[in-house]
């Protein structure tokens, strides 16, 4: 299968700020074989999930894959078919939402569009009887925090976009709640401002300690914010992990494909070897390098440079990554090498993308950054090249 | 010629077809003469002859009562028809409540009053209650159709409405009940008072369902007019229409601008 599972990088991390990782300390959201289904359609299916004190998780998921509907669940706006939700230890069965610890920020950002700034922020104080006099002074530093102070007075509609983003976050962080769920909480934001807004909301978040869990379904917000990324498709949880550990070692080929760009092969076990393994792709052209050529019976093979618990001639697939992949003028002698011809070039700034087309007629995706300002002999499109890539480039997927 | 000169013809032939009438009645109530169809110069005096009469004031006074509760108690019982049929969700009587409630806007008045009043007298036999008829039996009809006309109105609102406001205001703490006043009440006012309004004015318009359920001593104002344009037609009758006309017109206006304002999402 793939190998294990340690993320270099974040080794440098301390074991208290990652408490997933120890299994010592209890969670302080225990989402327990959860099930929500409406009428035949199962929204959530079976979905178990811990998360700790002090975590930003974020939910990523295509549309309907119900992660939202988990976040309803969680803010108690729909009621579990079966399973159980606990936070900070108590039962959340029969809780109505106005008696949770949690507070919710709505993808419509849903602020009250008769009330002020200043009153929908301070809406949820008053509701619990705190004295208008402390309502004030949270109020007044809960829009200084989020830098909406000048514009207290202000109706929503009088607002514009990032800044009624900023009203919802202050009036959903005011009553201090234990946990905050934010059901994508930059979505109605232009690329720019989401960008900023990513690292202020960290930012607030490690401030105030408040648990976090965000549904989104860009993968790279969750990327940028979460601690850990839980990947979602048709209601069931697919992969939990960190950031890093989603994207290099995902465990299945939805993981891979959602989370970042990918290029998948479909292959069959030739050589099993304790140190390697060697792959036959129908869609790669052979080389005439390596020894299981014949065995490949006409197909290409790719080297994997880890041992795999496989069988021979079991399928398995091979998901390798753009910015994995090297293109060159001639032949490499890295183990995985092709020749291909540059189909098209995406010229992005920071990096360029290839287009790559394999005498087969498979396209494949490598991508370049773009070091130097000026590059005199870069390959271009109409140009045959190799592209080539390590042997622990890519990883193995059984599923 | 050319098609939009045609165009501009057809449309004020078309608006001398509806309104030369109701000009006709304007101009008619600032005449001098006696004779209700013949000019002779311009006078207000049936304006004061009007705010003499002591039978009409008291007709007014009865149909403006009849038109403010009714559409009161209208506005209340749509809104709650309205706020059921759209966050229940389905239900399995959902479509027969919805075509239920919006019969009354197509159901013939003859047969609405005609149905009232049989209810009423069964009732009365039955639990004594309402005795007799005169104001009370024509608020309760009235408040029975005008409510079809409220649900409407108040019902595309609620629909228009984000219900996440509702559990935005629910998730900081807000029981229903005080969710349902703090912020559905106030998203959904203007249609409210539209819906309001809209009742009132036809409240005050109806002439049939009126005669069905009413008794001796309970007259509205259209009931009045009626019985009085049948021994000719009299100058003070056109005063006290260009009047109605322009209460009427000023409601339905109100209305109108009302329901075209959008929700403000935020």
């Amino acid at each position: 299968m793939t190998d294990t599972m340690t993320v270099t990088g974040a080794a440098a991390l301390a074991a208290a700020a990652r408490p997933w990782t120890t299994g010592t300390e209890r969670p302080f959201v225990r989402i327990d074989r959860i099930t929500k289904k409406f009428g035949d359609f199962t929204a959530v299916d079976q979905v178990s999930l811990d998360i700790f004190k002090g975590e930003l998780f974020c939910l990523l998921g295509g549309s309907g894959c119900g992660k939202s509907t988990l976040l309803r669940m969680l803010a108690g706006f729909e009621t579990p078919t079966s399973g159980k939700i606990e936070i900070d230890g108590q039962d959340m069965a029969g809780i109505p939402p106005y008696d949770r610890p949690t507070n919710m920020m709505f993808q419509s950002y849903a602020l009250f569009p008769h009330m002020t700034v200043e009153k929908n922020v301070a809406y949820g104080l008053l509701r619990d009887g705190v004295h208008k006099s402390v309502v004030r002074d949270r109020v007044a530093e809960m829009l200084k925090m989020v830098q909406l102070h000048t514009l207290a007075g202000r109706k929503p509609h009088q607002l514009s976009g990032g800044q009624r983003q900023r009203v919802a976050l202050a009036r959903s962080l005011v009553k201090q709640p234990k946990l905050l769920l934010l059901d994508e909480p930059l979505g109605a934001l232009d690329k720019k401002l989401r960008e900023e807004t990513q690292f202020e909301l960290v930012k607030i978040q490690e401030t105030l300690g408040v648990t976090f869990i965000v549904v989104t379904h860009d993968q790279e917000e969750a990327m940028t914010l979460s601690t850990r990324i839980g990947v979602m498709n048709a209601g069931r949880i697919i992969q939990v992990g960190e950031p890093p550990q989603v994207y290099e070692y995902p465990n299945s080929r939805f993981v891979a494909d959602f989370v970042g760009t990918v290029n998948l092969f479909e292959g069959r076990v030739i050589e099993d070897e304790p140190d390697f393994i060697r792959l036959a792709v129908q869609d790669l052209p052979v080389t005439g390098e390596g020894s299981g050529a014949a065995s490949a019976g006409g197909a290409g093979q790719i080297y994997v440079g880890h041992g795999v618990s496989c069988t021979i001639d079991q399928p398995l697939w091979y998901a390798v990554r753009p910015e994995k992949m090297r293109l060159s003028r001639h032949a490499s002698d890295a183990p995985n090498s092709y020749p291909v011809w540059v189909e098209d070039v995406a010229y992005m700034g920071n990096l360029s993308v290839y287009r790559l087309k394999l005498p087969g007629g498979r396209y494949l995706l490598a991508s370049k950054a773009n070091l130097s300002r000026y590059e005199e002999d870069t390959i271009s499109w109409g140009e045959h090249a190799w592209v080539s890539w390590d042997d622990t480039a890519g990883v193995v997927l059984t599923q | 010629m050319r098609a939009s000169t045609l165009l501009l013809v057809f449309c004020i032939a078309g608006f001398i077809f509806l309104y030369a009438p109701i000009v006709s009645l304007i101009v008619f109530s600032f005449n001098e003469n006696k004779l209700a169809t013949v000019w002779s110069g311009f006078s207000t005096q049936w304006y004061v002859a009007l705010f003499q009469n002591a039978q009409i004031l008291g007709a007014a006074w009865i149909s403006l009562k009849v038109a403010v509760v009714s559409a009161t108690l209208a506005s209340i019982l749509g809104t709650l028809a309205a706020y059921v049929l759209v966050r229940f969700g389905r239900f399995r009587t959902r479509s027969l409540l919805t075509g239920m409630s919006a019969a009354p806007l197509v159901m013939p008045d003859v047969i609405t009053g005609l149905s009232l009043l049989l209810l009423f007298v069964a009732m009365e036999q039955a639990i004594g209650w309402p005795a007799g008829r005169g104001m009370t039996t024509i608020i309760i009809a009235h408040t029975t159709f005008c409510m079809a006309y409220v649900t409407v109105v108040v019902q595309s609102r609620l629909s228009d409405m984000d219900e996440s406001l509702e559990e935005a205001a629910m998730d900081l703490g807000a029981r229903p009940a005080r969710v349902f006043f703090d912020v559905t009440i106030p998203v959904i006012a203007p249609a409210l008072v539209a819906g309001w309004l809209l009742a009132f004015t036809l409240s005050l318009d109806d002439l049939v369902v009126a005669s069905f359920v009413t008794g001796p001593g309970a007259s509205t104002l259209p009931m009045v007019i009626f019985s009085k344009v049948r021994l000719g037609v009299s100058p003070d009758i056109n005063a006290l229409a260009t009047i109605i006309i322009g209460i009427v017109a000023l409601g339905v206006f109100v209305a109108s601008v009302l329901l075209r304002r959008k929700p403000t999402r935020a």
